[in-house]
C-alpha cells in the first residue's frame, strides 16, 4: 500500500525529473470557483492582488477543466475559492465531477450553506465537507474574519451532519487562538467532525502582510502541541487530529506541494493553472490559461510547471545538499518572498543563508507582547481581506505582478 | 498514556467490517490500481488489500470474508493474513 498523501510516496515521481515521460500525473485537483468570499480573514492565502481580478470561468469552461483533469489521473477535487457556494453552478460541477470519478470535496466558510443546498449537494454525490472555524469563541471567530458568522457556522455544522457527510473542521491557528486549542478540539468533538484540521498559519498572502501580528511564541506552539497530543490518545479513534507545524518554527523546510508539479494542478478563478496557490507571486513565469491550453499541454509541457521540477534549478546550498530529495528545497513561494529569488533555498532551511532572518523574525514575536489572553493587540496595523485593503497594497510597488498575471491569463 | 477502553472497536466476536463512510474505494486506471479516497488524500491499495477491503460492507464476518476469498481465488491458510491486515486497516481508521 502507497499513501499517496505522505511525501515519500511521491519521491519517486518528483525525482524523475525534467523529462516529461517521468513526470506522474496530477492527484489533485483544486479548483477555486472565484475569489468573491463574504468573508475577510486575516490571514486569506488568495493573493493580495485579488481585486484586480474578477474574471471568473463559466459552467461550461469549469466541466472542460473537470473533464481534462481527471483523464488526465486526477482522484482528489477540492472546490474552493474564495467561497465555492457564491457561485450558483457549484450543485452541476459537482455532479459532474461525481459522475467522472472524482473524490469531491467541498471547502467552504458555510456561509451560504442552506439545507436546501445541503439536499442539493448530497443529491449531486458531494462526498466531504470541510467547514472552516477561526477560533471556538464567537468573539474571535467574528474579529478574525471580521464578520458575525460564528453562530451560523455552528449551524451549518449541525446541518452537514444531519445530511450524513463526512465532516473535516478546519481552523487556522496563529498567537490568537493556539491558546484555545483545548477549546477547538472540544468543539470539534462535539459537532461529530471525523477529522480536525489544526494548520498553523503559512505566511503568504494576506498571513505574510500580517505576520507580525498573527507569529505566535515558540512556548504557545508547545503548549498546543501537548494538548493535541493529549487529545490523540484519548480522542484519536473518534476524530483523526491533524496538526500542521508551522515552518518559521522548524530547520528543515516543508515539502512543499510535494514537489513542484508532482500531484497538485490549481486553476483560479479566471482559468490560470497554478502548481501552488500561492504561486501566482512569482515573478519571472509566465502561468498558461486553461482556456487556451489543453490541461494536458500545462501539465506535462509548459515552462511553468517544469520550472522547479527535478534538480536542475537548484542554486546551492540545495544543488549539493544531501537531503535535497527530502524537502525539494522547501518551498518556491517562500524563497521568493523572503530572498527575491525563487530558485534559492527555501530560508526556513538553517543551510540557507537567509535563515538568520526567520530567526529574528521569529524572535522578535517572542519578545513582543502579544495580549494573547486579553484580545488582539493593536500595536501593528492589521489588514483584514476585504476589496478596499487589496486595492491599496496593490499600489505601484504590485501594479508589475498583477499586470504580468492579468496579461498572461488574456495571452 | 490513556486508556481507551471506553469504546470496543476491536475484537467483537462476530464483528462485521464495514468501510467507514468517510472512504470511497475504486479502481483508478491511472494508477493501475484499487485505492481508498479519503477527504483530500488517496491510498494505492496491493491487490490482496483491495480485495478484502471491498467485501468490507457490514455485511460479513470475519470467518465469512476468509471462506468467501479462499474459494474466489482457489486457496486456503490465509485468515491470518485476512486478520492482520484488518487490524491494520482499523489502526489507520479505515474500517468500523
Amino acid at each position: 500500500m502507497t499513501d499517496l498523501a505522505s511525501p515519500a510516496a511521491v519521491a519517486s515521481a518528483a525525482a524523475a525529473g525534467m523529462q516529461p515521460a517521468g513526470v506522474a500525473p496530477p492527484l489533485w485537483l483544486l479548483a477555486e470557483l472565484t475569489y468573491r468570499c463574504p468573508l475577510h480573514c486575516v490571514f486569506c492565502y488568495n493573493p493580495v492582488d485579488y481585486a484586480k481580478n474578477r474574471q471568473e470561468l463559466d459552467t461550461a469552461q469549469w466541466i472542460k477543466v473537470l473533464r481534462e483533469a481527471r483523464a488526465l489521473g486526477a482522484a482528489q477535487l477540492g472546490f474552493s475559492g474564495g467561497e465555492p457556494l457564491m457561485r450558483d453552478d457549484l450543485e452541476e460541477l459537482v455532479a459532474v465531477a461525481r459522475e467522472l470519478g472524482f473524490y469531491t470535496n467541498l471547502i467552504t466558510s458555510g456561509i451560504g450553506l442552506t439545507d436546501a443546498r445541503l439536499s442539493a449537494l448530497k443529491d449531486a454525490g458531494l462526498d466531504h465537507i470541510q467547514l472552516s472555524f477561526q477560533d471556538s469563541t464567537q468573539e474571535l471567530n467574528d474579529f478574525l474574519s471580521s464578520t458575525r458568522t460564528f453562530d451560523l457556522k455552528r449551524r451549518v455544522a449541525e446541518g452537514i451532519k444531519r445530511h450524513g457527510f463526512p465532516m473535516v473542521l478546519n481552523c487556522v491557528l496563529h498567537r490568537y487562538n493556539l491558546p484555545h486549542v483545548d477549546k477547538i478540539i472540544e468543539m470539534a468533538l462535539a459537532m461529530g467532525a471525523e477529522y480536525l484540521e489544526l494548520a498553523n498559519t503559512q505566511y503568504y498572502g494576506w498571513a505574510y502582510k500580517n505576520r507580525a501580528q498573527l507569529l505566535p511564541r515558540q512556548e504557545q506552539l508547545e503548549a498546543a502541541e501537548a494538548v493535541v497530543e493529549r487529545y490523540r490518545q484519548s480522542h484519536g479513534d473518534r476524530c483523526r487530529i491533524f496538526f500542521v507545524v508551522p515552518d518559521y518554527f522548524e530547520r528543515r523546510p516543508k515539502r512543499c506541494m510535494n514537489g513542484w508539479g508532482a500531484v497538485f494542478l490549481g486553476v483560479a478563478p479566471d482559468g490560470t493553472a497554478l502548481p501552488c496557490h500561492a504561486a501566482r507571486s512569482l515573478p519571472g513565469l509566465s502561468f498558461p490559461n486553461v482556456t487556451d491550453t489543453a490541461l494536458a499541454d500545462i501539465w506535462y509541457r509548459s515552462d511553468a510547471f517544469n520550472r522547479f521540477r527535478g534538480f536542475e534549478w537548484m542554486k546551492e546550498p540545495c544543488r549539493s545538499c544531501d537531503e535535497k530529495a527530502n524537502d525539494l528545497g522547501g518551498c518556491r513561494c517562500q524563497a521568493y518572498l523572503l530572498t527575491g529569488d525563487a530558485a534559492n533555498a527555501d530560508p526556513v532551511c538553517d543551510k540557507s543563508p537567509a535563515h538568520e532572518q526567520i530567526v529574528q523574525f521569529v524572535e522578535r514575536a517572542s519578545s513582543a507582547e502579544t495580549g494573547a489572553d486579553n484580545g488582539v493587540t493593536t500595536q501593528q496595523p492589521i489588514f483584514f481581506r476585504n476589496d478596499a485593503n487589496s486595492r491599496k497594497l496593490c499600489g505601484p510597488a504590485h501594479d508589475t505582478n498583477a499586470q504580468r498575471n492579468e496579461a498572461g491569463a488574456k495571452s | 498514556m490513556n486508556a481507551t477502553s471506553h469504546e470496543p472497536s476491536t475484537a467483537a466476536p462476530a464483528e462485521r467490517p464495514s468501510l467507514k463512510p468517510i472512504f470511497r474505494l475504486q479502481w483508478e486506471p491511472a494508477q493501475n490500481a484499487h485505492v481508498l479516497l479519503y477527504p483530500e488524500g488517496m491510498v494505492k491499495l496491493n491487490q490482496s488489500a483491495a480485495e478484502i477491503l471491498k467485501r468490507c460492507d457490514g455485511t460479513r464476518d470475519v470467518d465469512a470474508l476468509v471462506a468467501e476469498l479462499e474459494r474466489t481465488f482457489e486457496t486456503t491458510g490465509i485468515e491470518t493474513e485476512v486478520r492482520a491486515f484488518l487490524a491494520e486497516a482499523r489502526t489507520r481508521g479505515w474500517i468500523a
